[in-house]
C-alpha cells in the first residue's frame, strides 16, 4: 500500500472580480509517495506545493483527479487519526500556553488525558521547547512557533506526515535538529511528506523527489538516480601556483583564487589527467581532487530551464520512475 | 464549486441534514412566531403607556441619528393611529399627541408630523383625538421650530375655524400667515373676508379642498375627501330642501316621494347623493340621505 | 461526541482568557453599580430605575461580549489560519460549528450569571428586602439569554462566510434590524404593492424577531411573564439557533481554507 498516491489531480480557481476565468494552479499532478520514506515536494514559490497539501489534508478540494491516503480516499476523515500536518508559518491561539495547545491536540485525537500529557512533555523536550512549557503563546517566537508546530503534528504518534516548509524561521541550528528528528520518524518507519524550496535541505534528506513548476510536476523519482548521471566536474584544488602554470590552467576550467590556493573546476573528464600532469610538474602542490557530482540544484535548474514539450516531460518522467509498476 | 459535496459521498453527509432542517425550522418558526405575536398582543396595552419615554432624553441618547429614530416614531405614530382607527379600540387615541410629540422632538422639522397631528389631534372621536387644544399647541410648536413654513399657520388657523369656531382668530392667523414666504395668496384673500364669509359651506370647502390637495399621507388625503364628500352633500340637502319648500308651497301639501318634484318639473332627475345613494325624504318631510349611503354627515359636527 | 465537547471547553478557554472580556463584565458592573446612584436622585421610582438599567445594562453588554466573542472565535481563527490546525485533525467540520457554539454559549451564561449576580447585589442594597417578586427579573434575564444565543448563533454563521470585520457588522445590523420587524411588516402591509406586502411578511418571519424578548420596561413596572411567552420564545429561540447553525454547518462543509 502506499503511503500517497494521487492521479490526474487538478485544482481550477476563479480569478476575477466580474468575468471569472479559470486559473489553473494544479494540473493532473501523480505522485507516488511508498511507506516509511522521505518524499519531498520540489519547487519555486507558487508552484502548487502548498495547494497539493492542502488538497491532501482537505482544507481545499480538488476540481477533478482523485487521490489515496494510506490507502483510504480523500474524504474519509478518519485517516487524520493517523496523519499528521504541519502548516506553512502556523499561528496558534495566543492566549493558551504551549501545554494547553498540546493537550488540545490530543483532545481531537480523543487521547485520555494522562497519555496526552506524556506524550506533550515528551514531544516539548523533543523539538526543545522543555522550559517554555507554560508560557502564553503570543510571546513565543517565529522559531518557537515552528518548533510547536512540529510538536502538534506529531502528537497522535502518526504514520504518515505531512511538513510544509518545515525549516522555515529556524536558525542553523534548529534546521539541524529538525533534520535529525526527521531522521528519526524515517527510522521509527513513519513515512515523510515535505514540501519545501530549500534545496540543499532536500538533498540531505529526501529518498525521493518531485519537483513541481507552475502546476505541473517535471521530474519526479530517485534522487539518487535523477543525480546519478555522470559526474558534473572534478574540482582539484592546489596550493601556491606560479602565474605560467594559471595560464596554462585557464583554457581547461574555471579557476578560483583564494588566498594561496587556487580552485579549478575541470568539467571534462578527459582534461584531469592533463591538468594534474601540468601541475604535478610545477612547484604548485595539490591539495585535493574531487568529483562533484550534479547538486539538486543543477538538476532543479535545468528542469525550470527546459520546460519542454509534453513528449519530453512524459518521458523523463517515465525514466525517473521507470521499473515501478502499479 | 460543489467538489466538496462530491467528495462527501456517505449517505449521512450533514448537508444532507441541513437542508431540511432549515425547512423545518421555518415552518415552526412561522407558527411560533404567530403565537408570541397573539401573547405579547396582552401586553401591547400596557407596552405602549409605560414606553413613551422622554422626546429631549431620547434625542440625547441618539448619537446623531435622531433623524433615524423620528422616523421610526413616526411610522408608529401613524402605525398607532391607523390600528386604533381599524379596530376601534377604546383608547380613544390617547397616545396619539404623545407620539407625535416625541417624533417632533427628535426631528423638529418634520413638518409632516405638525400637519398629520392638526388634523388628526383636533378632530372628534372617532376620526381624532377630540383634543383641539392639544392640537393647537402642536401646531405652535411647529411654527416655532420652522417659522417660515407658511402652511403651519394654514393648519393653526384652520383647527380655530372647523374645529373651535373661532373665526375672529381664525382670520388673525391667516392674515398673519399670508405675510410667510411662499404663502399661496388666497390666505389674504380668506383673512379679509373669513369675518364676513364665515360658517359658509364655501369657505369651508375651499380649505378642505386645499388640505386634499396638498396632503403628504394617505389619512389626511382619506379624511380631507371624506370632508369635501359631506360637504357637497349638505349643500344638496340645502338645495333639495328648498325645492322642498318650493314643492309645498305650490302644491299645497308635502311631498313624500322626490318622484312627485320630478312629476311636478322641479327635478330633472332622481336625487343622489356624492355616494350614488339616492336622497330620500325624512318624516319630518325634509331631504336626508338614504339608508345605504356611504356619506358621513357626522364630520360636519 | 467526545471532539465536540474539547472544542467547546476550548472555545471557553480562549474566551474568558481575553482581557477585552475582563474589561467589559467590570463596565458592566458598574453600570449596575451605577444604578444605585441615580435611583437616590429621583424620588419614588428607586427600584424601577435600578431593574430598568441594571437590566440594560445586562442586555447591552451581553450584546456586546455576545458579538466580539462570537467574531472573536470563529471568523478570527477562520481568517488566522489557526483552524488548520483543528481541520488537520480526525475532526468533522459540523463538530466545529457545534463545538465553537457550544463553547460560546457556555462563556455567555457564566458572563450573564456574572453580571445578574452583581444586578441582585444592587437590587438588594436599594431595597433591603428580598421577596419572591423580585425573582421576576430573573425571566427577563432568561430572555436576554434567549436573545444573546441568537446572536452568537448569527456571528458564527456570517463568520463561514465572510471577513471578521463584515461578519461583527452584519450580525449586529441584523441584531438592529431584528428589534423593528413589526414596523417593517406595518409599513409594507400600508404599501400598495402586493410584491411588497409579500416581501416584508417574509422578512418579518425570516429574521429574528429580537423584539419577542423585549421586557425589561414591563419588568420594572412589575409585570410577570405569562408561561405561555417563556415556553413559546424558548421555542423560538431554539429553533433559530438550530437553523442559523444548519446554515452554517452548509456554508462551512464546503468552505476553502486558500
Amino acid at each position: 500500500m502506499l503511503a500517497v498516491e494521487t492521479i490526474g489531480l487538478t485544482k481550477d480557481y476563479s480569478v476575477g472580480f466580474w468575468r471569472k476565468r479559470p486559473k489553473r494552479v494544479l494540473d493532473g499532478l501523480g505522485l507516488r509517495v511508498e511507506r516509511g520514506e522521505i518524499f519531498g515536494l520540489l519547487g519555486p514559490n507558487g508552484a502548487g506545493k502548498t495547494t497539493t497539501l492542502k488538497i491532501l489534508l482537505r482544507l481545499i478540494f480538488p476540481t477533478s483527479g482523485t487521490a489515496r491516503i494510506l490507502g483510504k480516499e480523500l474524504h474519509d476523515v478518519t485517516t487524520h487519526e493517523r496523519i499528521g500536518f504541519l502548516p506553512e508559518n502556523p499561528s496558534f491561539y495566543d492566549y493558551l500556553t504551549a501545554e494547553e495547545f498540546l493537550d488540545y491536540a490530543g483532545g481531537l485525537f480523543s487521547l485520555p488525558s494522562r497519555e496526552g500529557r506524556r506524550r506533550a512533555a515528551r514531544l516539548l523536550e523533543q523539538v526543545g521547547l522543555a522550559e517554555s512549557g507554560n508560557i502564553p503563546l503570543r510571546k513565543f517566537s517565529k522559531g518557537m512557533l515552528q518548533r510547536l508546530g512540529l510538536a502538534q503534528a506529531l502528537i497522535n504518534e502518526p504514520e504518515l506526515v505531512f511538513l510544509d516548509e518545515p525549516m522555515s524561521g529556524l536558525d542553523p541550528l534548529g534546521r539541524r535538529e529538525v533534520r535529525d528528528l526527521i531522521l528519526e520518524l524515517k527510522a521509527k518507519g513513519t513515512t515523510v511528506f515535505f514540501s519545501t524550496h530549500i534545496l540543499s535541505d532536500a538533498e540531505m534528506l529526501c529518498d525521493r523527489v518531485a519537483i513541481l513548476n507552475r502546476g505541473r510536476m517535471q521530474g519526479c523519482g530517485e534522487l539518487r538516480e535523477m543525480l546519478a548521471p555522470g559526474v558534473a566536474s572534478t574540482e582539484i584544488v592546489i596550493e601556491s601556483p606560479d602565474l605560467v602554470l594559471l595560464d596554462q590552467l585557464k583554457p581547461c576550467g574555471a579557476v578560483v583564487r583564494t588566498g594561496a590556493r587556487v580552485c579549478i573546476q575541470v568539467p571534462k573528464e578527459s582534461d584531469v589527467s592533463a591538468v594534474l600532469e601540468r601541475v604535478l610538474a610545477s612547484s604548485a602542490k595539490i591539495i585535493s581532487v574531487n568529483s562533484v557530482k550534479m547538486s539538486l540544484e543543477d538538476y532543479f535548474l535545468a528542469q525550470l530551464a527546459q520546460g519542454g514539450t509534453k513528449e519530453e516531460e512524459k518521458a523523463r518522467v517515465a525514466q525517473a520512475t521507470g521499473g515501478q509498476q502499479h | 464549486m460543489t467538489s466538496g459535496a462530491v467528495t462527501t459521498s456517505r449517505r449521512l453527509s450533514p448537508r444532507r441534514l441541513c437542508w431540511p432542517i432549515l425547512a423545518v425550522g421555518f415552518a415552526m418558526i412561522f407558527v411560533v412566531q404567530i403565537r408570541i405575536d397573539r401573547e405579547l398582543g396582552t401586553y401591547a396595552k400596557i407596552a405602549d403607556v409605560l414606553y413613551i419615554p422622554s422626546g429631549t432624553n431620547l434625542r440625547r441618547l441618539c448619537l446623531g441619528n435622531e433623524g433615524l429614530l423620528a422616523d421610526v416614531y413616526w411610522t408608529r405614530a401613524v402605525q398607532y393611529y391607523g390600528r386604533n382607527r381599524l379596530e376601534r379600540v377604546v383608547t380613544r387615541y390617547d397616545l396619539l399627541a404623545p407620539l407625535l410629540r416625541i417624533t417632533t422632538d427628535l426631528d423638529p422639522h418634520l413638518l409632516i408630523a405638525y400637519r398629520f397631528g392638526a388634523i388628526f389631534l383636533m378632530s372628534k372621536y372617532p376620526e381624532g383625538a377630540g383634543q383641539p387644544q392639544v392640537a393647537l399647541q402642536f401646531v405652535r410648536r411647529g411654527i416655532v421650530a420652522n417659522p417660515d413654513y407658511w402652511r403651519l399657520w394654514q393648519d393653526l388657523g384652520f383647527i380655530y375655524y372647523w374645529e373651535l369656531k373661532d373665526y375672529k382668530m381664525a382670520a388673525k392667523i391667516f392674515a398673519v400667515g399670508s405675510e410667510r414666504p411662499g404663502a399661496d395668496y388666497w390666505m389674504k384673500a380668506l383673512a379679509g373676508t373669513m369675518a364676513a364669509r364665515a360658517g359658509e359651506l364655501e369657505t369651508s370647502r375651499f380649505l378642505w379642498s386645499e388640505i386634499y390637495r396638498h396632503a403628504e399621507t394617505d389619512e389626511v388625503r382619506r379624511t380631507a375627501a371624506e370632508h369635501l364628500v359631506a360637504l357637497a352633500a349638505a349643500e344638496q340637502i340645502e338645495q333639495l330642501n328648498q325645492l322642498l319648500a318650493v314643492y309645498q308651497k305650490k302644491q299645497g301639501r308635502e311631498a313624500h316621494q322626490f318622484y312627485e318634484l320630478y312629476a311636478a318639473g322641479l327635478l330633472r332627475g332622481l336625487p343622489r347623493d356624492p355616494s350614488g345613494e339616492p336622497y330620500v325624504i325624512g318624516l319630518d318631510g325634509r331631504a336626508r340621505l338614504g339608508p345605504n349611503s356611504l356619506v358621513n354627515l357626522r364630520l360636519l359636527q | 461526541m467526545n471532539r465536540v465537547a474539547t472544542i467547546a471547553l476550548h472555545t471557553f478557554k480562549e474566551a474568558v482568557r481575553d482581557k477585552v472580556l475582563y474589561n467589559l463584565i467590570v463596565f458592566a458592573l458598574l453600570m449596575i453599580g451605577s444604578a444605585i446612584l441615580f435611583s437616590s436622585i429621583s424620588v419614588g421610582i428607586q427600584q424601577i430605575i435600578v431593574v430598568d438599567l441594571g437590566l440594560s445594562s445586562i442586555s447591552v453588554f451581553g450584546l456586546i461580549m455576545a458579538i466580539f466573542i462570537g467574531i472573536g472565535l470563529v471568523a478570527k481563527e477562520i481568517d488566522r489560519r489557526t483552524i488548520y490546525h483543528v481541520l488537520s485533525k480526525p475532526v468533522r467540520r459540523f463538530e466545529f460549528i457545534i463545538g465553537k457554539y457550544l463553547g460560546l454559549i457556555l462563556t455567555l451564561l457564566i458572563n450573564t450569571l456574572i453580571m445578574t449576580v452583581g444586578f441582585y447585589a444592587a437590587l438588594f442594597y436599594q431595597t433591603r428586602r428580598a421577596g419572591l417578586e423580585d425573582f421576576a427579573p430573573l425571566g427577563t434575564i432568561y430572555f436576554i439569554l434567549l436573545q444573546l444565543a441568537i446572536v452568537v448563533s448569527l456571528a458564527v454563521f456570517f463568520s463561514t462566510i465572510s471577513t471578521p470585520i463584515l461578519s461583527a457588522v452584519f450580525t449586529f445590523c441584523v441584531y438592529v434590524i431584528g428589534h423593528f420587524l413589526s414596523e417593517m411588516r406595518w409599513l409594507g402591509q400600508t404599501t400598495g404593492s402586493g410584491a411588497v406586502k409579500g416581501a416584508a411578511a417574509a422578512l418579518y418571519y425570516l429574521l429574528p424577531n429580537f423584539s419577542n424578548f423585549d421586557f425589561i420596561t414591563q419588568t420594572a413596572h412589575g409585570e410577570r411573564i405569562s408561561g405561555i411567552l417563556l415556553v413559546s420564545n424558548s421555542l423560538y429561540a431554539l429553533l433559530y439557533v438550530t437553523m442559523a447553525i444548519s446554515a452554517a454547518i452548509l456554508v462551512f462543509e464546503e468552505r476553502e481554507f486558500k
